[in-house]
């Protein structure tokens, strides 16, 4: 069973990239525009991780970690966050709020591929 | 490739054009109102999202000058810099030079280089204006370092195979966090060579443990090349959570190699479980260093477990290099071998029988030699078979070929991938392996793989993957060939074998039943005979060579998915575990590897459901065959007789002897060719006392049961 990933930007553009090379894995792919949209879509997705930007509107990446950490069905999927070299008290506040790990940005999508690899087995 | 590619350029560009109208908007009215930090964040999110992708599509220069602007911006947000006329200026002519970029990214010269030059200059100097005025407090966000999760492919520095000692105690909440430690432990595998112990003396019982924490530390050794940043690289998301501690252990070479392996004790030093004089104290006792600290409560047996297997890793990998250093190898006639392999068979036969008198003999002196005898005979007899193994991998490289050759016939797309090429087996076993391994492959490519269009509409990638896998598994070796292909039709191959006769109408089965069917001679359900297979003989080959190894094949398939094809090998066909049992005293030997467990059949329990030659077996009925009448054994049936439960082919079958009398170590010696025809005999072995013993062909003998059973 190829295993479901989510994809959470707002960006469409690294959205679609991050899609693309995931199906091109072998991955299926859900998308959403932002954290809002991202927790909306996600019950009953059978989603097995999350890939999800920081900055976003209407719901941001940290609270939607923090959404996601507290939905039961959900409280162990691995979440990976999209940083920037500038963001490092971002990354240790998605981290606390229970971030598996995170990729920064610009990636190549081996990169992003070595990072699922890495969280999801 | 290329296609997509353009049109995801053109999502960008499409975006950014976007993005920097919003940045425009956002610029102008943070002139009305500077002290807006809800427009600058969104000034800020709009040139790090150009940016980003920017990168990720190739604009690699809107990138580099965008980066420039944002780290302005950053100190802006962070309110270090304010929001002046100045500032919105500049952006506003960055934000016009971006455009320009955009829409002109063929020309090879930057634009308007002088106006860049001057941009950047004019930032870095809003940037340093700043600094100024706070000298004594050092800017840190912009100089952060560059923490990338890329993995292991821009900091190693080969520095040849060096061994680590690696500690990992994840944070008891490490699940909470989405992360699995045991993929962390899989990554490192996959640096070299690797040993992992787990330290669970943390663990509690049952009714205290929280199944959402972790309760288990790791000791890991591991030799790699990659260098320890590679190492780092595998922890750098639990680093700041979890305590790893990561030191090199011994470097083949360094002098140490005179002096002989660390001793367990030292090793534990090194680590601080112990003190130096904790140990000396223990070493003035006489048992095993590693019981006495552990009887001592000093350290827990996984402390030990896992230096012994640090010990044991530095041993090996000395080893290896000593072996590269003399790679000078002999080459040996074959028939050398086979006939070096006989002797150390008949050297075991008269070692049984030494270690029989000697027992019976009851003279401790003559127990003491038999005993040492038997310990260099079974060192003689692995080492002796360590010769004939061969890693199973060339035998894989040359499959490569033959993929690449079908699958262009075919019009397919198809990669093949190996693992566990170095898996080693019997010489003998991989020569005869070759057939069956062409007959499945080419069965996987013309039946299992479809065209890439169809897969493509299926929503599968182009390419079709096979992958070839060979891995120990106790005193077997398993070999896995899988697809992605469309699986099995178990429908077809129900209407197939219906027609075929080889099942009824109303027969239930189950899949792994039917599945193993389409190893039936000339059974095919292929329409059409091609170049390739169909002929529905292939099969057929597979598992009479399997049968002849004495192995098992076993399909797993899901309709859509793909095909899993194992073969269970046994590791060498010269000396096999048996099971040795009598019958009215003659002996037999049964292959241990099926045999599943033994039970009683008791004559004077009038048990017996009609006469039918089933047994009760905690609920399932198991039908057994008599060696006594299948054997034609006259002579007193005892009272209770034993039934030995055997699994061939996921089927049960008992064989009722007389007495089971144990495990024996089974030189394998072949009939002579009078007894070719007898087929429910694979072959003969000779006991200590020099009586010969039947080895039983279970899955023959299967047969012969289940045709009585039906009559």
């Amino acid at each position: 069973m190829a295993k479901c990933i989510m994809t959470v930007d707002d960006s469409v553009s690294v959205r679609q990239m991050v899609s693309f090379t995931l199906k091109n894995a072998g991955y299926d792919v859900v998308e959403a525009s932002d954290g809002q949209d991202a927790l909306g879509k996600l019950n009953g997705s059978g989603v097995n991780m999350i890939i999800t930007d920081l900055n976003m509107p209407n719901l941001d990446g940290i609270g939607l970690i923090r959404a996601v950490r507290s939905n039961d069905a959900y409280k162990f999927v691995p979440i990976v966050m999209l940083t920037t070299e500038s963001q490092d008290s971002k990354k240790q506040e998605g981290k606390s709020a229970g971030a598996t790990g995170w990729i920064v940005k610009p990636f190549k999508p081996e990169q992003l591929l070595g990072v699922i690899k890495k969280v999801l087995g | 490739m290329n296609h997509i590619a353009d049109a995801q350029s053109e999502v960008y560009k499409e975006e950014a054009r976007e993005l920097l109208t919003v940045l425009e908007d956002s610029l102008l009215q943070l002139e009305g109102s500077p002290d807006d930090k809800e427009l600058v964040g969104q000034i800020f999110r709009a040139l790090h999202t150009i940016k980003g992708s920017g990168s990720m599509f190739g604009f690699d220069r809107i990138a580099a000058f965008t980066h420039e602007v944002e780290t302005t911006f950053d100190l802006v947000r962070n309110s270090e810099i304010p929001v002046s006329k100045a500032l919105i200026d500049h952006t506003l002519q960055a934000k016009d030079y971006i455009k320009l970029l955009l829409e002109e990214p063929t020309t090879d010269e930057a634009p308007c280089e002088q106006d860049l030059k001057a941009l950047i200059g004019s930032f870095n100097k809003l940037v340093s204006d700043h600094k100024e005025t706070m000298t004594q407090n050092p800017p840190t966000n912009t100089s952060t370092t560059i923490t990338s999760a890329q993995g292991a492919s821009s900091s190693n520095t080969p520095a040849g195979l060096l061994t680590y000692r690696i500690r990992f105690c994840p944070a008891s909440d490490i699940f909470l966090t989405g992360t699995n430690p045991l993929f962390l432990l899989d990554e490192l595998q996959a640096l070299g060579e690797c040993k992992a112990v787990a330290q669970t003396n943390a663990l509690s019982s049952l009714e205290e443990m929280n199944p959402e924490l972790c309760y288990v530390a790791w000791d890991i050794v591991l030799t790699t090349d990659k260098g320890i940043e590679a190492i780092r690289d595998v922890f750098i998301f639990v680093e700041d959570t979890a305590a790893i501690h990561i030191e090199k252990v011994d470097s083949p070479g360094d002098g140490a190699a005179e002096e002989g392996y660390k001793k367990v004790g030292e090793i534990l030093v090194e680590r601080g479980d112990v003190k130096a004089e904790e140990l000396k104290e223990a070493l003035g006792e006489q048992k095993r260093i590693g019981d006495i600290l552990i009887d001592k409560g000093i350290v827990t047996r996984d402390k030990i477990a896992s230096a012994l297997a640090e010990q044991e890793q530095v041993k090996e990998v000395r080893e290896k290099k000593a072996k590269e250093e003399a790679a000078s190898s002999i080459r040996v006639a074959a028939a050398k071998l086979d006939k070096l392999v006989d002797l150390v068979g008949e050297l075991v036969t008269v070692q049984a029988h030494l270690s029989q008198k000697a027992n019976s003999q009851a003279d401790p002196e003559l127990v003491l030699i038999s005993e040492e005898v038997e310990r260099l005979t079974g060192e003689l007899r692995d080492n002796t078979m360590s010769i004939r193994m061969v890693p199973i991998g060339s035998t894989f490289g040359r499959f490569s070929r033959l993929v690449r050759d079908l699958s262009k016939e075919l019009g397919k797309e198809i990669e093949m991938a190996t693992e566990g090429a170095e898996t080693e087996l019997d010489k003998t076993v991989i020569e005869r392996l070759n057939d069956p391994l062409v007959h499945l492959i080419r069965n996987s490519i013309d039946h299992g793989i479809e065209p890439p269009d169809v897969r493509e509409s299926l929503g599968k990638t182009r390419k079709g993957l096979i992958q070839l896998t060979a891995r120990h598994a106790g005193a077997q070796v398993h070999i896995e060939i899988t697809d992605d292909g469309a699986g099995l039709d178990s429908a077809r191959i129900r209407e197939k074998a219906i027609e075929k006769g080889l099942i009824s109408h109303d027969a239930e089965i189950t899949e792994k039943e039917l599945f193993g069917l389409i190893f039936a001679p000339g059974f095919s359900t292929a329409e059409k005979v091609s170049n390739v297979s169909g002929r529905g003989v292939g099969m057929d080959v597979v598992k009479r060579t399997i049968d002849a190894l004495r192995g098992h094949i076993e399909v797993e398939s899901e309709q859509g998915m793909g095909t899993t094809i194992t073969l269970k090998l046994p590791l060498t066909l010269a000396i096999i575990d048996g099971l040795l049992v009598e019958v009215d005293k003659d002996y037999y030997v049964l292959p241990l590897s099926s045999v599943e467990e033994c039970i009683e059949l008791d004559h004077s329990k009038k048990t017996r459901q009609q006469d039918g030659r089933f047994v009760n077996l905690r609920g399932h009925l198991v039908p057994y065959v008599r060696l006594r009448e299948q054997f034609g054994v006259k002579g007193d049936i005892p009272d209770v007789e034993q039934i030995v439960v055997t699994g061939s082919e996921g089927n049960k079958i008992g064989f009722v002897v007389d007495q089971v009398i144990g495990e024996h170590q089974t030189v394998i010696k072949t009939l002579s060719r009078v007894y070719k025809d007898v087929d429910s005999v694979s072959g003969a072995t000779i006991l200590g006392d020099g009586t010969v013993a039947l080895i039983l062909d279970i899955s023959k003998l299967s047969q012969v049961g289940r045709c009585e059973g039906n009559a």
